[in-house]
């Protein structure tokens, strides 16, 4: 599964649009990391903790859109964009989204 | 009394976070510029199409996230900054540390796929407001492109 955020594809040909695929995950991490959190806001500096969940995050995000591009019978997701929103007070949510296509060498 | 104390409280929150702050950012500033200069080779650009050279280059998505924290007396000098309007430059270095702190991760994953170009870069911003109820919290930037990875020398 090629994932790209770029249109064209070097040496591909695209044969078939298959439509937009979207993944996403709401996550939280637990409080005590966000009581750590809270004292970082006196020190300032780098959340580590909150670097990393993202990061899961977005695997995850990725991961759920290369299977339902799959699930339609697509072997490259072009055009991918993510976004990000807090929802709720410690949760946020993230979203992958692109076209799923069809390639071909060419 | 009692508000003395309150007083005293604040004082000492503004000064913690005065000289941890600014150790914090004099720290990630040195580093920051240390790995561009270590960085520079890898050419990072918001072009959206890869040029013609590239044929034969595999495509892979790379990204770098950050989270950085605002420190107590950032957010305090932006209050009043909001009182008289005009640029809040403590949250512009916030913003500034964390979008290049991000490039430097997506370079540093686009070396470790062996690829010299990240094309079509871009970012993404958003503010973690974790139990800071009001002011930012923290911020959250992901940078992220399509890197272009060269074929084996043997193929």
């Amino acid at each position: 599964m090629i994932i790209s955020n770029i249109e064209v594809i070097p040496n591909k040909r695209v044969v078939e649009h298959l439509g937009l695929v979207q993944g996403s995950t709401v996550r939280a991490k637990h409080a005590g990391k966000d009581i750590m959190a809270g004292f970082k806001n006196i020190f300032g500096g780098e959340l580590g903790a909150y670097t990393e969940l993202l990061q899961e995050s977005r695997e995850e995000a990725i991961k759920r859109m290369s299977e339902q591009a799959e699930a339609i019978g697509a072997n490259a997701v072009v055009n991918v964009r993510f976004s990000t929103s807090a929802i709720a007070a410690g949760a946020s949510e993230i979203l992958a989204y692109g076209t799923a296509v069809r390639v071909e060498d060419r | 009394m009692e508000s003395l104390i309150q007083l005293g409280f604040f004082i000492a929150l503004l000064s913690l976070g005065f000289f941890f702050g600014r150790r914090a950012e004099r720290k990630h500033y040195q580093s920051i510029i240390a790995r561009e200069d270590q960085y520079r080779n890898i050419v990072v650009t918001t072009e959206r199409l890869p040029s013609p050279e590239f044929l034969g280059h595999q495509t892979e998505l790379v990204a770098g996230n950050v989270v950085i924290s605002v420190d107590y007396f950032k957010v305090v000098v932006a209050g009043l900054r909001n009182l008289v309007g005009g640029r809040i430059r403590t949250y512009e270095s916030l913003l500034d540390r964390a979008r290049r702190e991000a490039i430097l991760r997506m370079q540093e994953n686009a070396l470790a796929l062996n690829a010299q170009y990240v094309i079509n870069m871009k970012f993404e911003t958003s503010r973690i407001s974790g139990n800071a109820g009001q002011g930012i919290g923290s911020v959250e930037v992901l940078a992220y492109g399509t890197a272009l990875v060269p074929p084996p020398l043997n193929a």
